[in-house]
């Protein structure tokens, strides 16, 4: 099939971008998305053009790396598939695609699709862990964990941190994958001892990050390779009002959350 | 430049008392001093940000380094299938004596044991310490944690985060390395690629990376550099390796004096989705706990076309359960895939090219009912639809074994230091613990053995017992190496030829993938060692590299990981014809038993094949490391 491409480039954070049409031939039903890219990229660096900058490692949907929006949609619109694993069967002939990177103040420009997503990075660092330093775990054993529970934790740890929650919310939310890291460590016994000041910390630091909040549009939910559950939010809001209220006596200001009433 | 015999002090004693008289004896540093020594980690997957965090907890100043835009998305994070600790949860024999043998007798008799009882030691730490992190692993109805049998063993021993144990192993020493990074022990350079190591008087002092974001070369000293930057498989360009992997940083130490061991000793996974197109970037993996309740066949006749349901029962061969009756389906990877590619050879292969074997779970459904199955297996069945289109439910899935993990490495004593005093190396990177054949579910147990409980013992026992008088980046060495790494770029960026990176690495790939793959021949060997060296010479004159050097530019990137696998690959060949006999998943065809399996020649070949850099276009010289089994009789290994 032949297909055309329009593709942002932006040669770096400072510079404007700008879009750029790229004719492809030739393309395979068995390709994926990014092989169809490769296949671009070959034929750019043959005529000694520079070839389109994109994320991407694993290629199986795991790493978390590859990320852009395909006709304005995260990752290409596909339920629970990110964009490595996007088959090219799923197009026709003659479609016309635009590619662009993932679109959020919080999220600068890196180069053409590659955007900055180290303020994960930080939220994580404000307490998306289990404090156990090595050596000092007690037996495995010992620690029993309903299936149930363990099962939620799986389920929320399951985020591959790939952004798309971010770039297909409305208002820029990183709640969806902050929800995700609280959920996971606080549906664990291990994880209740800092439960409080986990939530607290986190999500202050996402508001600080230039995140927006949740108003229910539930776009993350619907385009996260992963199939994260936008309930883990309804969770995380509670686990923050616990957190607010087992702190009553202190003197602490609330992070300037979260749930803004929609206005659409 | 000064490189240490082959020494790998092991320590005296009986082999169960190793470890611990080592720890006893090794020098402490005082808590308040350790925050003036600098250690870098090259590397952000299990062993390095293990090792980071943990040296960062323990007062250390670290320096870690990731060419990824987040420690989180290191390779270690595709590891499906599990972790082997000798636990005995379940009761059924296992014990530390059992991984040991396991894992000495699944290597074919070519890891060294002191270090893989070491590992089955830790084995069982590993486990409290990731469920204290609060990694997800599965657990039972009663809350205990659930295990199952994993890649050829017989005990139930592989602890598993359904079909992402990697996944959440990775997280939980990302978390713990986040921590450190908060606390400010740990210093985080993303995006930043080791592009040389340092030498000054005779030890690692330090690395140049390259900022991937803006091209510059910027100078790191320490006092101690870890390199836990993974294997090499790409050296094959089709492998279940993430499309960054690469050998660069091993192979640049290598030259500066590390000496590489046991280049040929690649592992072939047997269970990948099969080739589809001459456009595929890379195989993907089906976790091989596919095999515990698949059954693996082939069709009787040659060329048989029909659809997987219109061969009968009495037309298909289940070669796998006929050859090995006592492990049938789960014999060790090397053997699985070998036996695949005999078939497939033989013309009996499935699929449209014929490379391809049916993994059938219809009677798993049968016995378990579809949730069940769907409950243990379905993210992989997702995984398997969404790449083939096809629904394992209803048709056999076909698999075909694809380059998957490399047991060799850089030579490291048991303290894991290499041949340059000072530079560790951790998990993949190494050679020390999976001889010929890694066993499933070993990988994470090692990875995460070196880095939380290994290295943070030897690096500050090094750092005790030497005086390391503090090194400056003005030093000439750094000077001198980043000179060397900036006239490397500029050759790479003024060749100004035809070709792209990836053709190059394509074309590398095939030839060792033909001659250097699953079945290894002195001509096809000998063809290789002609065709490698011709290949690079036509990189240096006809490669194509747009862009420059002071910008993000992946093709840069690119076409200098290739250079180093060219070099790479030229070793991995000449190791391959050197060691005349098969053992493990170094299969040689002129080795083998009357029944087609592997023939060690021990008493030829009893040794670990240390390599060492003399000079480009020099050919390397052996060292050998003799390796002695006191504890795990030499015998054939017998999986029937």
């Amino acid at each position: 099939m032949n297909l055309t491409l329009r593709i942002w480039r932006q040669q770096n954070t400072k510079a404007s971008g700008c879009f750029a049409t790229y004719p492809v031939k030739d393309v395979a039903p068995d390709m994926s998305f990014l092989e169809m890219l490769d296949k671009l990229n070959e034929e750019l660096i043959g005529r000694g053009e520079p070839p389109v900058a994109f994320e991407h490692d694993c290629r199986e949907g795991i790493c978390g790396s590859c990320g852009f929006l395909i006709n304005g949609v995260a990752h290409g619109g596909r339920r629970g598939t990110t964009v490595c694993q996007l088959s090219m069967r799923f197009f026709k002939d003659g479609d016309s695609l635009t590619l662009e990177p993932w679109r959020s103040a919080a999220f600068p420009i890196v180069r053409d699709l590659i955007v900055n997503r180290s303020a994960f990075d930080r939220i994580i660092q404000a307490g998306g862990f289990i404090s156990a330093p090595t050596g000092s775990a007690p037996a495995a054993d010992a620690i029993l964990v309903p299936k149930e529970d363990a099962d939620t934790a799986f389920d929320a740890a399951a985020c591959i941190g790939c952004g798309a929650c971010v770039a297909a919310c409305p208002n820029s939310a990183a709640m969806l994958f902050t929800s995700a890291k609280l959920t996971h460590l606080n549906s664990l016994p291990q994880g209740q001892p800092q439960r409080d000041e986990r939530t607290l910390s986190m999500v202050a630091t996402m508001a600080n990050e230039g995140f927006g909040s949740c108003s229910n549009y539930g776009e993350c939910e619907a385009v996260c390779p992963k199939r994260i559950p936008i309930e883990f939010i309804g969770g995380m809001n509670r686990d923050l009002i616990r957190a607010l209220w087992h702190r009553r006596r202190e003197a602490l200001t609330a992070p300037s959350i979260v749930q803004v009433p929609s206005e659409g | 430049m000064e490189t240490r015999k082959l020494d790998a002090r092991i320590p005296s004693g009986p082999i169960e008392d190793q470890w611990d008289k080592l720890r006893f004896e090794m020098k402490l540093v005082n808590p308040a001093n350790r925050r003036k020594h600098k250690i870098i980690v090259v590397g952000a997957g299990l062993a390095g940000a293990a090792a980071s965090a943990t040296l960062g907890q323990q007062g250390y100043h670290v320096h870690c380094f990731s060419y990824h835009d987040t420690p989180r998305r290191a390779h270690s994070i595709a590891a499906q299938g599990g972790i082997n600790a000798a636990k005995n949860y379940r009761n059924d024999g296992d014990s530390i004596d059992r991984l040991f043998k396991d894992t000495v007798k699944g290597g074919d008799f070519r890891a060294r044991e002191a270090n893989v009882y070491r590992l089955a030691q830790i084995s069982v730490h590993i486990i409290d310490q990731c469920v204290a992190q609060g990694v997800p692993f599965a657990r039972e109805y009663g809350g205990l944690l659930d295990t199952r049998s994993f890649g050829g063993v017989q005990v139930q021993r592989t602890f598993y985060a359904r079909g992402q144990t990697g996944q959440q192993l990775l997280l939980g020493a990302y978390q713990a390395l986040q921590e450190q990074v908060a606390a400010g022990t740990v210093t985080m350079h993303t995006r930043c690629e080791l592009v040389d190591v340092v030498i000054v008087d005779g030890r690692a002092r330090g690395i140049i990376t390259r900022n991937l974001m803006t091209g510059e070369l910027e100078r790191h000293a320490a006092d101690v550099v870890v390199l836990a930057t993974g294997g090499y498989s790409n050296a094959f360009y089709l492998s279940t390796n993430a499309k960054a992997s690469n050998c660069t940083a091993i192979w640049r130490a290598h030259r500066r004096g590390a000496l590489f061991a046991n280049p040929c000793f690649t592992q072939i996974h047997p269970t990948c989705i099969p080739l589809s197109s001459e456009y595929q970037s890379k195989l993907t993996l089906m976790s091989e706990s596919l095999r515990n309740d698949g059954r693996v066949w082939v069709p009787k006749k040659k060329a048989d076309h029909r659809p997987a349901k219109d061969i009968p029962e009495n037309e298909r061969d289940y070669y796998l359960e006929n050859r090995y009756p006592s492990f049938g389906n789960l014999v060790p990877r090397d053997v699985a895939s070998r036996n695949a590619k005999e078939v497939c050879d033989e013309g009996r292969g499935v699929g449209p090219h014929g490379q391809g074997v049916y993994l059938d779970f219809a009677d798993a459904i049968h016995r378990l009912g579809l949730p069940t199955v769907s409950d243990k297996y379905g993210n992989l069945f997702d995984i398997y639809q969404r790449i083939t289109g096809e629904d394992a439910y209803q048709v056999p899935m076909r698999i075909y074994p694809a380059p998957h993990y490399t047991m060799g490495g850089l030579w490291v004593d048991y303290h894991l230091m290499t041949t340059i005093t000072g530079l560790f190396a951790g998990g993949e990177a190494n050679f020390s613990d999976h001889g010929a054949n890694r066993l499933g579910a070993s990988a994470l147990m090692q990875g995460l053995a070196d880095g939380y409980f290994v290295l943070p013992y030897t690096v500050p026992d090094y750092i005790a017992s030497n005086r390391l008088e503090a090194v400056s980046v003005s030093h000439p060495a750094f000077a001198e190496a980043e000179a060397e790494v900036t006239d490397r770029f500029r050759a790479l960026l003024s060749v100004k030829g035809k070709r792209s990176p990836d053709s190059f690495h394509k074309e590398l790939g095939r030839i060792v993938w033909d001659d250097c793959g699953m079945a290894r021949a002195d001509a096809g060997l000998r063809k290789a060692l002609e065709e490698i060296p011709r290949l690079r010479e036509e990189f240096w004159h006809d490669l194509r590299v747009v862009g420059g050097m002071d910008e993000l530019n992946q093709s840069l990137e690119k076409a200098n990981r290739v250079s180093d696998f060219l070099e790479l690959a030229e070793l991995m060949c000449r190791d391959a014809l050197d060691r005349t006999e098969s053992c493990g998943g170094h299969f040689r065809v002129e080795s083998q038993t009357p029944d087609g399996e592997a023939k060690r020649d021990d008493a030829n070949f009893s040794y670990v094949a240390a390599w060492e850099w003399t000079g480009r276009g020099e050919p390397p010289a052996l060292h050998k490391e003799p390796l002695a089994f006191e504890h795990v009789p030499l015998s054939q290994r017998s999986y029937k």
